[in-house]
């Protein structure tokens, strides 16, 4: 039963924070809305069970991605009020299209609640003992090894590419140049001068 | 009333749906768009994983672990992008992008 209301409870505010991402006029608080869906969907995730791929939601959409959204948000200085235009005449076809889309979603998902309705076990592992994470780390490091290296050279590669992407060398900064600062000769930085007795440098 | 497999997919449609339409919307504003698509594969997760505990099979989350590696990458190499177009040209007008071709 309780179950049952944290699901109504949290379903309705992912969708409805959902909704507000889309329309609300500052991209600030869009961003934040995009973080209660996430925390919110987490809350699902846990009510089914997967209690790591909820954490690991929070950590990385939150933690991560959100974040940065926020960042490029607040760096961005552009006229968000200007881009808003248009939200009105793309609606009514927007509208149009998603209310189909919806409605054969609906259509689908109704149809396997008539086919079998019996519902959906809280907590899968719990009948065998060990917890979701321990369970998603025995087949993750063996069965699904190389997916496991290939999401890592997934984000490997993003991060490289963002990185390039956003590097830039602006002439007239100082910085340090550590090929050039080993590689002097002691000529370059030493000058010998043969002063006389009693005359100075002169 | 008991909570089946066909409410998750009812919440994960809803979630797909107000992506697909905030796209539609939000034409002129490329960050927005890009949470619209930040939202539809979370509505994507929420099905893998409502399948995954309906079907006592960990492959479910195991695959949405690598939509949301993926949700990652992408969120990063579009924003990089989006900042170097910012830097270039001091506006994100989605209109003027095909511009950039060649």
């Amino acid at each position: 039963m309780l179950a049952s209301i944290a699901f109504y409870v949290l379903s309705v505010i992912a969708v409805l924070s959902a909704l507000a991402v889309i329309t609300v006029r500052n991209p600030v608080h869009s961003v934040l809305f995009l973080i209660l869906t996430f925390c919110t969907s987490a809350g699902l995730f846990v009510l089914l069970g997967a209690e790591f791929l909820a954490m690991l939601l929070v950590v990385v959409y939150v933690g991560a991605v959100a974040v940065l959204f926020l960042f490029v948000v607040m760096m961005l200085d552009v006229d968000f009020a200007e881009l808003k235009q248009g939200f009105l005449s793309y609606m009514p076809i927007g509208a149009i299209i998603a209310l189909a889309l919806f409605s054969e979603l609906a259509l689908v998902a109704s149809a396997s609640m008539s086919a079998q309705g019996a519902p959906i076990s809280i907590a899968t592992e719990q009948a065998s003992e060990i917890t979701n994470a321990e369970a998603i780390g025995q087949v993750l490091y063996t069965d699904y090894l190389l997916v496991f290296q290939m999401a890592g050279l997934v984000l490997f590669v993003a991060m490289i590419g963002a990185i390039v992407l956003t590097l830039r060398h602006r002439p007239g900064v100082k910085k340090q140049d550590i090929a050039a600062q080993v590689g002097r000769k002691r000529s370059e930085g030493v000058e010998l001068k043969d002063i006389r007795p009693g005359q100075g440098l002169g | 009333m008991e909570i089946t497999l066909a409410h998750y997919l009812f919440v994960a449609a809803a979630l797909f749906t107000i992506g697909v339409f905030g796209i539609f919307v939000n034409r002129k504003n490329v960050i927005i768009i890009l949470m619209s698509i930040e939202l539809v594969l979370l509505s994507v997760n929420i099905n893998l994983v409502a399948f995954s505990a309906h079907l006592q099979n960990l492959q479910g989350q195991i695959f949405a672990m690598m939509v949301l590696t993926v949700a990652a990458a992408e969120a990063a190499v579009g924003l990089a992008i989006l900042v170097t177009y910012f830097r270039n040209r001091g506006n994100i007008a989605v209109e003027d992008i095909n511009q950039m071709r060649g």
